[in-house]
């Protein structure tokens, strides 16, 4: 096994972490901040990607995409605030749960309903197309480093937000102490509304960015949004960096998983059965590795102690 | 028994009441559709009155409760696949055939879920609140995607079983038979719940979802009643995915997917979080949606999902709870 493959499957479970950062720290805010479990999140994933290669198709641009998708997801995500989720932020989490998976309902039937069962394709920019050759001859598809590189500037960004700015001291006071933020005059349903507005920008920014490389079809925010809720468990709900974190350590886990354990069930059983093995042990990874950390520390790597 | 009926036990007894006319009503009229639809009903309540216990009265949000309801599937797919291909199960250490009688694919299924349940919950009741939401719903997505991966049984595909099941002294293939046997078998669970809700363990395990600093201070050890709740619940939920899969004379992973997770937390709520009736009446109403928006438009899931969000920011208590007012618990 060469070093180059390794380099190349790092850098690619970098790439899927990185985008898994992106719907984590939205859901991961909404929780810290809101209290409330988002599982509409991958819907504003989903619009996102339609948003973008709708855009993108009518004006050719990638860049233009990127910023419908932004914007729509963002706008999407004002308008559910204001008309559904603000209802459920003093309900108990089960009501949160249906509520959100009626979203679900809505957001992907609605979507079906504009564009169809057919999946849409989102092309990757010319100049971004073909790959770049990194030091030690390793040749790596520009569009993914491009990814990752994105991904890391938006995370530094959210960071900065967070650590840096008026804003950020509100969102973090509003996770210790929503009550006493209110009463220092802080609008705390502007606040929410913009927390919630935010979460949902990076979640449709992802969806664009993921969706040049897959295909954008109604139901791909789906599995993204339950890898996302296994990133937050694992990071601890409520924590941002917990959610870089537990996204790299996903992401790494699942790509390599997939490589590397049919690889090495070959080295003892038959090829037939250790693809077998392998690929079904790869597939439950995730979750393996998640049921670990919760059985270790049960409220998640940096989650508060309950 | 002097015991003035309320108005929910009379919503009950309308509600058992057109559990016994309708698919009767239908073998009268010849519409044997109408009466596997009910069947479908009944046995999509079954799952949920399993999921009721953990969930009612136990206040445990499971979102992974598929777990069990494919798990049941799956044993009866395995069980009535070596049957119909007379291969054996498994032949070492000892032989194990396969078969297709329903009482002994309901033991094994219920008995592999229980386990499962046994398993899963000493794991994930370490846990509490949105993190036992998220641990269950993994566990789900664990299951999913290994049955997806299990080329032996099917893969992606599933399974599929050519005949249905018998059982002694009915023939299973007539729709009424097999509505009548999943009946018996909703009604004993229904009993079971009903006799829970009011035996000693029924009250702790109530009092454990109120308070468990009380529940503790009295002796009592609030995840082991979770656990054995949890248990029962999974075994019942277990049971129905045996039922299910032999009324579609199919399996497949879908069974054990996250949705059927929530459509069965949805059961619960549409009809009455804790209401004994409330799966039965939650599971009858999305049936018949299914079917009937399902013919109106091929987006029915978008009325669904209105109607749920009305339900849940309106609605509290469920449709039991508008036409009942507010029951015992959960007020």
């Amino acid at each position: 096994m060469s070093t180059i493959l390794i380099i190349e499957q790092l850098l690619n479970g970098l790439q899927f972490g990185v985008m898994l950062f992106l719907m984590a720290a939205g859901l991961t805010l909404i929780f810290g901040v809101m209290g409330l479990i988002n599982l509409a999140h991958g819907s504003l994933y989903m619009i996102g990607a339609f948003c973008a290669a709708a855009a993108a198709g009518l004006t050719g641009s990638f860049a233009l995409g990127l910023v419908a998708a932004l914007a729509g997801a963002a706008i999407a995500g004002v308008l559910v605030e204001l008309i559904v989720i603000r209802r459920l932020y003093d309900k108990d989490h089960l009501d949160q749960v249906l509520a959100t998976f009626a979203l679900i309902l809505i957001f992907s039937e609605g979507t079906r309903w504009i564009f169809g069962s057919f999946p849409l394709f989102l092309d990757i920019p010319a100049a971004l197309s073909g790959p770049v050759a990194l030091p030690g001859g390793i040749q790596y598809p520009a569009y993914r480093l491009a990814l990752i590189v994105a991904g890391l500037i938006v995370a530094a960004g959210l960071f900065l937000l967070i650590s840096r700015t008026r804003i950020g001291i509100q969102i973090r006071a509003g996770e210790n102490d929503r009550e006493m933020i209110a009463a220092l005059g802080v609008d705390i349903d502007r606040l929410y509304t913009f927390v919630f507005a935010l979460g949902a920008a990076l979640a449709g920014l992802a969806g664009a960015l993921v969706g040049a490389i897959q295909s954008v079809q109604v139901g791909m925010g789906e599995p993204v949004l339950i890898l996302a809720f296994v990133v937050i468990v694992i990071g601890g709900i409520g924590s941002v960096k917990g959610a870089l974190i537990g996204a790299v350590l996903v992401g790494l886990t699942d790509t390599l998983g997939k490589i590397f354990l049919p690889q090495l069930f070959a080295l003892f059983m038959d090829p037939a059965a250790a693809n077998q093995t392998g690929a079904s042990l790869a597939s439950m990874s995730i979750y393996v590795l998640m049921a670990l950390v919760l059985i270790w520390r049960p409220t998640g790597l940096f989650g508060a102690r309950a | 028994m002097t015991r003035r009926l309320t108005r929910e036990g009379l919503l009950n007894l309308a509600v058992l009441a057109g559990l016994v006319i309708l698919p009767l009503w239908a073998l009268w009229a010849d519409e044997p559709f109408t009466i596997t639809l009910a069947t479908r009903a009944v046995v999509l309540a079954l799952a949920a009155v399993g999921l009721n216990i953990a969930l009612g009265i136990g206040g445990l949000v499971s979102l992974g409760h598929a777990v069990f309801f494919g798990i049941g599937g799956y044993a009866m797919g395995i069980l009535a696949h070596h049957a119909q291909t007379y291969t054996s199960v498994m032949e070492w250490p000892f032989v194990i055939e396969g078969t297709k009688n329903m009482p002994i694919i309901w033991l094994v299924a219920t008995v592999v879920s229980a386990f499962a349940a046994f398993l899963i919950g000493l794991l994930s009741l370490r846990t509490s609140g949105v993190y036992f939401i998220m641990i269950t719903l993994a566990f789900g997505q664990m299951f999913f995607y290994f049955a997806i991966s299990w080329s032996e049984y099917g893969g992606e595909d599933g399974l599929s079983i050519y005949v249905r099941n018998s059982f002694p002294g009915l023939n299973t293939l007539v729709p009424i038979q097999f509505y009548g046997l999943c009946l018996a078998i909703l009604l004993a669970a229904l009993a079971l719940y009903s006799a829970l809700m009011r035996s000693p363990f029924g009250l702790a395990l109530n009092a454990a979802r109120q308070v468990p600093e009380r529940v503790r201070a009295v002796g009592l050890d609030p995840f082991r009643l979770r656990l054995v709740a949890f248990v029962i619940s999974g075994a019942i939920t277990g049971l129905a995915g045996a039922l299910f899969a032999d009324l579609n004379r199919f399996v497949s992973p879908t069974m054990f997917s996250w949705q059927l997770s929530g459509e069965l937390i949805v059961f619960i709520i549409i009809g009455g979080v804790a209401r004994l009736f409330g799966p039965v009446v939650g599971a009858a109403l999305f049936v018949a949606l299914e079917h009937w928006l399902g013919g109106l438009s091929d987006y029915w899931h978008i009325y669904l999902g209105a109607l749920l969000l009305l339900i849940v920011l309106f609605g509290r208590g469920g449709l039991i709870g508008m036409f009942a007012g507010r029951g015992k618990i959960h007020d």
